[in-house]
């Protein structure tokens, strides 16, 4: 029994890597897209162009102004003079925010009156424009401390003191970037996997298949031990490159982590092969990737979070394998988490797995045309 | 001696031939509906899927208050957390508990007011407030950091109106938000998922199509008629491009009417943009197809090429002006990107004609670029 399953996976193995375009498919793209989707997919800001729109002469408001500038968040795009110039600029995104210094600003702050500033976001982009708010109200709220100091103001009531775990320094990078250890390994599985029935049903090799002494057990383990080894390999190669190229911290424990890419390859392979035996031809079953890849990766977590769904598509991402190696890959790496905080996260992967492995072995000798 | 002449028959478009090629093509579409299937029935379910599924506005998020003493004054500044939709405050009384919860994900923040927190602010002020914030999903953590910023900017002035107390805050900032004053994240996620999805849609409708005729032999078939290449092309294309607009309008609908994204530009701009896309997504796939040659490859190049590269690359979601500058530049080959950039402008910000015009150049130029190498590849094996 073995020797026919590794028989029949060494056919699976050269009916992907044989073709030179097929073996550079599954290959390079994962490699070229880590690095530059690693590099790419964050939300942290940096260089926002701006302009100034300063109607006030005081050394105030060019202290202020500073501020903003010696941020390397900002960079500052050009000084306008009028209010009209404000509109052309951000309809363009030529620049992101304008600040305007109102008249007056020094001379309202050196006699204890509110001194106005205001500050104009483009909303195209409601994130970014949250941020860039962000980002602004923390130099304000900094430059107040000072000055309230320097002029002998009596301290607010209270203070905050905003310290964040895991990631201290904020950096966005570090939640999407492992988050792409998840991605690229379901994608590359589907690859492997979603076409590989379809196609042998297409050329009608499938049948002769069916009719060998090999039972759909072993044709199923057969087709579904190369997606694992693939899978496994690149999602190595992945993890190492995260660690070791991009700096991101690994706190928790590899043996958890690699049993969590264990059961979701589980998931992962028994869906790519469930649809692959459910198409009749090869344009259903890259069809069927793609209507589970695209929704799968979308509704996980990856880029935007879960808890902001509405309840009832929240219902929806249990049903989602990637949602629970997402929350894996993220505690391993940046809270350090071990197997007793993970353990909800393994079994729903598991069962879905079982059961979509299952379903393909089943419709192996059902649906045949 | 023969060869002008052949070049003279060769020049312009045989409307009859070409509307044969539609009508077969016409005919293969409407025999198998799954084309009909994704050009329709995906595009309505994936964006009513996203629409409601994809946000980044945090609401109601899970934050554990430590009380350590109760006075009045914790419970003063605890009512500016009860009354923000944005949080679910948990009131415990030591922090261990706090950090427990944390660390269970169950809430994915804490403020921590201490025991002498009344006291302090009665008499020399300056309490100190401490605030944690789960920083895995940074951005989250970003956005919660200011929503407590909010609530506390706000006790502040409420308790310096209470007690007589003047606050002086020397710099004032008034916020104006363009375009999207509520600042409501669908508004612009929206655009941009109809820019991903209709990514796929030319992708999927076309990528397959060729590589399906090689192996089939049917294009050989093809090639011995008198039809040109520049007729197959266009046969190919035009009965799904109409197909795609059809999917691309019940886009735009859905979002108007069911997810109340204003469109505040001119309807013909949206069209004679989503039509330039269009006809470059259905290029990008015959490109596929054509260089690929068997649909197995041509199945897994679609998905590489298309789908991610739109969804991370295209500023749909991650701001493509924050990328490091050679990886921007990289994002001039992905066609979402401009597409992505002109739905943004036309749905909330209006006809802004310098960014409508740059983005359809660059479409058209993709476009050309694509269909000429699709001509050039297919016209070797004549």
């Amino acid at each position: 029994m073995v020797r026919r399953i590794i028989a029949l996976m060494i056919k699976e193995f050269l009916a992907l890597f044989t073709d030179k375009k097929s073996r550079m498919v599954v290959i390079v793209p994962p490699v070229v897209q880590l690095i530059i989707f690693g590099y790419a997919a964050s939300f942290n800001l940096d260089h926002v162009p701006y302009a100034v729109y300063n109607e006030d002469s005081g050394r105030a408001s060019r202290e202020f102004l500073a501020k903003i500038q010696g941020s390397p968040n900002f960079s500052l795009k050009t000084v306008i003079r009028s209010d009209t110039e404000i509109g052309p600029l951000i309809d363009t995104q030529k620049v992101r925010v304008v600040v305007h210094v109102a008249s007056k600003f020094s001379e309202n702050l050196l006699h204890n009156r509110p001194a106005e500033v205001q500050i104009i976001v483009d909303g195209r982009n409601s994130n970014t424009a949250m941020v860039v708010l962000n980002y602004l109200n923390s130099i304000v709220t900094d430059f107040n401390q000072q000055w309230a100091i320097l002029h002998g103001h009596s301290p607010p009531p209270a203070r905050l003191y905003v310290r964040s775990w895991f990631n201290t320094a904020l950096d966005s990078h570090w939640f999407i970037i492992p988050g792409i250890v998840a991605l690229l390994t379901l994608v590359v599985t589907m690859l492997v996997t979603a076409l590989s029935v379809a196609r042998e049903r297409e050329a009608g090799t499938f049948d002769q298949l069916l009719v060998t002494p090999m039972r759909p057990l072993e044709i199923l383990i057969a087709k579904a031990l190369p997606g694992f080894i693939i899978g496994t390999l690149e999602a190595t190669f992945i993890i190492l490159v995260v660690v070791f190229w991009f700096h991101v911290p690994m706190r928790g424990s590899v043996p958890a982590l690699y049993l969590g890419l264990f059961t979701f390859l589980l998931s992962a392979v028994g869906t790519g092969l469930m649809i692959s035996s459910i198409a009749v031809t090869q344009q259903q079953g890259l069809l069927g990737a793609f209507l589970f890849l695209v929704p799968t990766i979308i509704l996980s977590g990856f880029a935007t979070p879960i808890a902001n769904m509405p309840p009832m598509v929240q219902y929806l991402t249990y049903i989602n394998p990637m949602r629970y190696f997402l929350i894996i890959v993220r505690s391993v790496f940046l809270e350090g988490a071990s197997f007793d905080l993970l353990w909800t996260q393994y079994w729903p992967m598991a069962i879905m797995g079982i059961v979509a492995l299952a379903t393909a072995g089943w419709l192996f000798r059902r649906r045949m045309y | 001696m023969k060869v002008p002449q052949k070049r003279g028959v060769r020049k312009g478009i045989n409307i009859m031939r070409l509307k044969g090629l539609i009508r077969k093509e016409s005919y293969q579409i409407v025999r198998d509906p799954s084309s009909i299937a994704i050009a329709f029935v995906l595009p309505m379910i994936l964006l009513f899927l996203f629409g409601y599924g994809v946000s980044l506005d945090a609401k109601y998020v899970p934050i554990a208050i430590v009380v350590e003493h109760q006075s009045n004054e914790t419970s003063d500044f605890l009512a500016g957390f009860r009354q923000s939709r944005y949080f679910v405050p948990v009131i415990v009384t030591d922090i261990q508990t706090a950090e427990q919860a944390m660390i269970e994900r169950r809430v994915d923040g804490i403020v921590w007011l201490r025991e002498d927190f009344g006291k302090k602010i009665l008499n020399t002020g300056d309490a100190p407030i401490g605030v944690f914030v789960n920083g895995v999903d940074a951005n989250r953590a970003r956005i919660l950091e200011g929503y407590v910023r909010g609530v506390w900017g706000k006790w502040l002035e409420r308790t310096s109106i209470e007690s007589g107390r003047p606050l002086h805050i020397p710099v004032k900032v008034k916020e104006r938000i363009w375009f999207n004053a509520e600042m409501r994240s669908r508004n612009f996620l929206v655009p941009g998922l109809i820019a991903v999805i209709m990514t796929l849609i030319g992708a999927l409708l076309t990528a397959m199509v060729v590589a399906r005729e090689w192996e089939r032999g049917t294009m050989e078939a093809l090639m011995v008629t008198p039809v040109q290449v520049r007729e197959i092309i266009l046969g190919k294309i035009i009965p799904y491009f109409i197909m795609g607009m059809g999917g691309m309008t019940l886009s735009v609908i859905m979002a108007t009417w069911f997810f109340n994204v204003p469109l505040r530009g001119s309807l013909w701009v949206l069209f004679a943009g989503s039509s330039l896309f269009l006809i470059t997504a259905l290029s990008m796939g015959l490109l596929i197809s054509v260089v690929a040659k068997s649909q197995f490859v041509a199945g897994q190049v679609a998905i590489i090429v298309t789908f991610l590269p739109a969804f991370i690359l295209s500023g749909f979601i991650f701001d493509i002006s924050s990328m490091p500058a050679i990886i921007q530049t990289l994002t001039h080959v992905i066609a979402a990107r401009y597409f992505v950039s002109m739905l943004q402008t036309v749905f909330l910000a209006g006809d802004v004609w310098p960014i409508i015009i740059y983005d359809g150049l660059a479409l058209t130029a993709m476009a050309l670029i694509f269909l000429m190498i699709v001509k050039k590849r297919m016209k070797k094996r004549l």
